[in-house]
């Protein structure tokens, strides 16, 4: 076995035991830094292994503790998880980076240890998310990640976090108990939990024709489960509060991250345990389509409406979500690989939206009106033209990373018989209406601060790491639009060898 | 149709034991109310669990002087599921309780529509 072939699990130890060593070092920025580099060094581990992995164009299932398969517990991964946890470290990182002078005000600084406990156990249930071939190790990493991410929100420690907090986490464990109900039947009907042994028995199933009702029943509370906690329309309540209130990186990693890796393991269980066939003929997909689209007109139009900038960023998570869900919905390898893109894309475009957001508002005393955020832009240009551009990504303009995801939804749409205009006519819908509200909001920030009602904009104080973070992010976006075919390559053949 | 209900009644329990926590997980304004729902419905998903794992007539998976004869035993991997789901419910719990405790310092209330009506006095 290669060394390579260790790095996923080295990554997830890693993260696991930073976590677990920081609720006992003391000092606010020792944690701060720390977590920072481990989710750099993972960012460069993860990348490595998906150098490797791509090379030797192969997925490979890795055995952990005594047992082998079907008693053990195994991590299974190939392209599209490498991808995914290259990603998912380096947006972390980024994140943690961008918000990171909000972070310390917001944050009392004894506490600040505790904050990045949560946050290194976010990063790592978000790689066991990605790489687990075991549904009850899923389930417990998504409680996991629950606490973590509902810790995240409330670090901010006011009256509306808390509020918000205790909405999210209800909300999170109706999705979790569908989850862990659902596994429960899945294992009565099959006696596996390991992925490859559930395949192969809901395979037999499905041919012979037993527990089928019970197979639809169980496949639709797992979809609901995960599309509650991954803030799937019309569960989508608990999601502007928790993202909209929360200070800047929580924000940037919620709503770029986090909930994308609940959508992340539904197209594993789809393809990987399921398959696309089973879903399909339970027509299960179609009401994942339905919702999705649902999601982009709907969520949009809340955000057309919202006057605060982080809602509006939260519902436009919202309709993004959207996308991500009507990808899986159109029940093929092409569509599941476009919402593999667009989990990509959204998780470098929301995070430079929010840290953008972050840095125009410390001119303003962290006002995150649209109003008071008028002019702004001119206090701190950079992260204006961070916002432009992931706001341009959002409306789909062409090189930019949101354009690709958009190409890549239409050219699924081809590949299925009843989908294809609903789709099209949905994305261009969609497009309008996130013009609608990301174009003013571009204007607003760059426009003359002119009227006398607003409070003085004063000159943001200088940030070197907010800086690289938007200069990255924006980076990241711009290169998957400009290199998306590559990228679509990988995540192609990572379905593949799923 | 009697002997269905009898032989999957503890399937039967659970189902009606997860709506019921589902539904006043749902509908249920009162916080502690709504943590109860949850171990309700976590509950019934052990029982589920434990009810598909025992078979009649088998023991627990303690190797003792009989040997390893393996159809004396029944599978001892839905008692750790069990007991690995107990943990995680009662840490979500915990975090749950601490949070609603937080929330009624801050507002004096753990009821969610007195909770918004107190936010929105507040102007929040």
């Amino acid at each position: 076995m290669p060394f390579a072939w260790n790095l996923p699990y080295m990554s997830v130890f890693l993260t696991m035991i930073t976590a677990i060593l920081l609720s006992v070092i003391p000092g606010a920025k020792r944690a701060y830094w720390i977590t920072v580099c481990v989710s750099a060094i993972v960012t460069v581990m993860s990348l490595c292994f998906l150098s490797f992995i791509v090379k030797a164009d192969a997925s490979y299932a890795f055995t952990m503790g005594k047992f082998p398969a079907p008693f053990g517990n195994e991590i299974k991964f190939g392209p599209l998880q490498g991808l995914l946890a290259s990603v998912f470290a380096a947006v972390m990182c980024l994140s943690l980076l961008g918000g990171r002078a909000e972070l310390f005000e917001d944050v009392d600084k004894k506490k600040m240890g505790l904050a990045c406990v949560m946050l290194n156990m976010v990063l790592a249930s978000l790689l066991i998310l990605s790489y687990t071939n075991d549904a009850f190790t899923a389930y417990v990493f998504i409680e996991i990640s629950t606490i973590a991410a509902c810790a995240l929100v409330m670090i901010k420690d006011s009256g509306p976090t808390l509020v918000a907090t205790i909405r999210y986490l209800f909300m999170s464990l109706l999705g979790s108990g569908l989850f862990l109900f659902s596994i429960i039947l899945l294992y009565a009907i099959t006696g596996h939990l390991l992925m490859p042994q559930l395949n192969e028995s809901v395979a037999k199933l499905m041919e012979s024709g037993n527990y089928t009702k019970v197979l639809a029943m169980l496949l639709g509370m797992m979809t609901a489960g995960l599309g509650v906690k991954s803030a799937m329309f019309p569960f989508h309540r608990w999601l502007p509060d928790a993202h909209g209130t929360a200070t800047t990186t929580s924000s940037a990693v919620l709503s770029g991250l986090v909930v994308k890796g609940y959508a992340v393991l539904l197209i594993t269980m789809y393809v990987r345990v399921f398959t696309l066939d089973t879903v399909r003929a339970f027509h299960i997909n179609d009401a994942v389509f339905v919702l999705g689209f649902c999601g982009m007109i709907l969520g949009s139009v809340q955000a057309i409406r919202e006057t605060h900038a982080k809602r509006m960023l939260a519902y436009s998570s919202v309709a993004q979500l959207g996308y991500v869900f009507m990808g899986i919905g159109l029940g093929t390898k092409e569509g599941v690989a476009a919402a593999c893109f667009q989990i990509l894309i959204h998780a470098f475009t929301k995070p430079l939206l929010f840290v953008s957001v972050g840095r125009l508002a410390s001119t303003v005393h962290h006002d995150k009106q649209l109003r008071a955020l008028r002019g702004t832009a001119w206090q701190t240009p950079l992260a204006g033209i961070g916002f432009g551009i992931g706001a341009l990504s959002m409306v789909g303009i062409p090189l930019f990373g949101g354009f690709a995801a958009k190409v890549n939804f239409a050219t699924a749409s081809v590949f299925t018989d009843t989908k294809i205009v609903l789709t099209l006519a949905v994305l261009a819908i969609s497009s309008v209406l996130n013009a609608l509200y990301y174009i003013p909001a571009v204007i607003n920030i760059w426009s003359i601060r002119g009227e006398a009602a607003l409070p003085e904009a004063g000159k943001a104080k200088k940030d070197l790491t907010a800086t690289a973070a938007i200069i990255l992010l924006a980076c990241g976006v711009l290169f998957l639009g400009v290199c998306f075919t590559p990228v679509m390559n990988i995540i192609v053949r990572g379905l593949e060898l799923m | 149709m009697l002997s269905i209900i009898i032989n999957n009644r503890f399937a039967i329990a659970s189902v009606i034991l997860f709506v019921t926590g589902f539904v006043n997980m749902m509908v249920h304004p009162n916080l502690i109310k709504k943590i109860v729902s949850f171990n309700i419905m976590d509950s019934a998903t052990f029982l589920m669990l434990a009810s598909r794992g025992m078979i009649a007539g088998r023991t627990a998976a303690i190797l003792t002087d009989g040997g390893a004869n393996t159809s004396l035993y029944v599978n001892p991997i839905p008692a750790g599921l069990v007991l690995t789901g107990i943990v995680v419910s009662v840490s979500v719990s915990a975090f749950s309780l601490a949070l609603v405790q937080r929330i009624y310092g801050t507002y004096g209330t753990v009821d969610m529509r007195e909770l918004l009506e107190a936010m929105k006095k507040k102007g929040e």
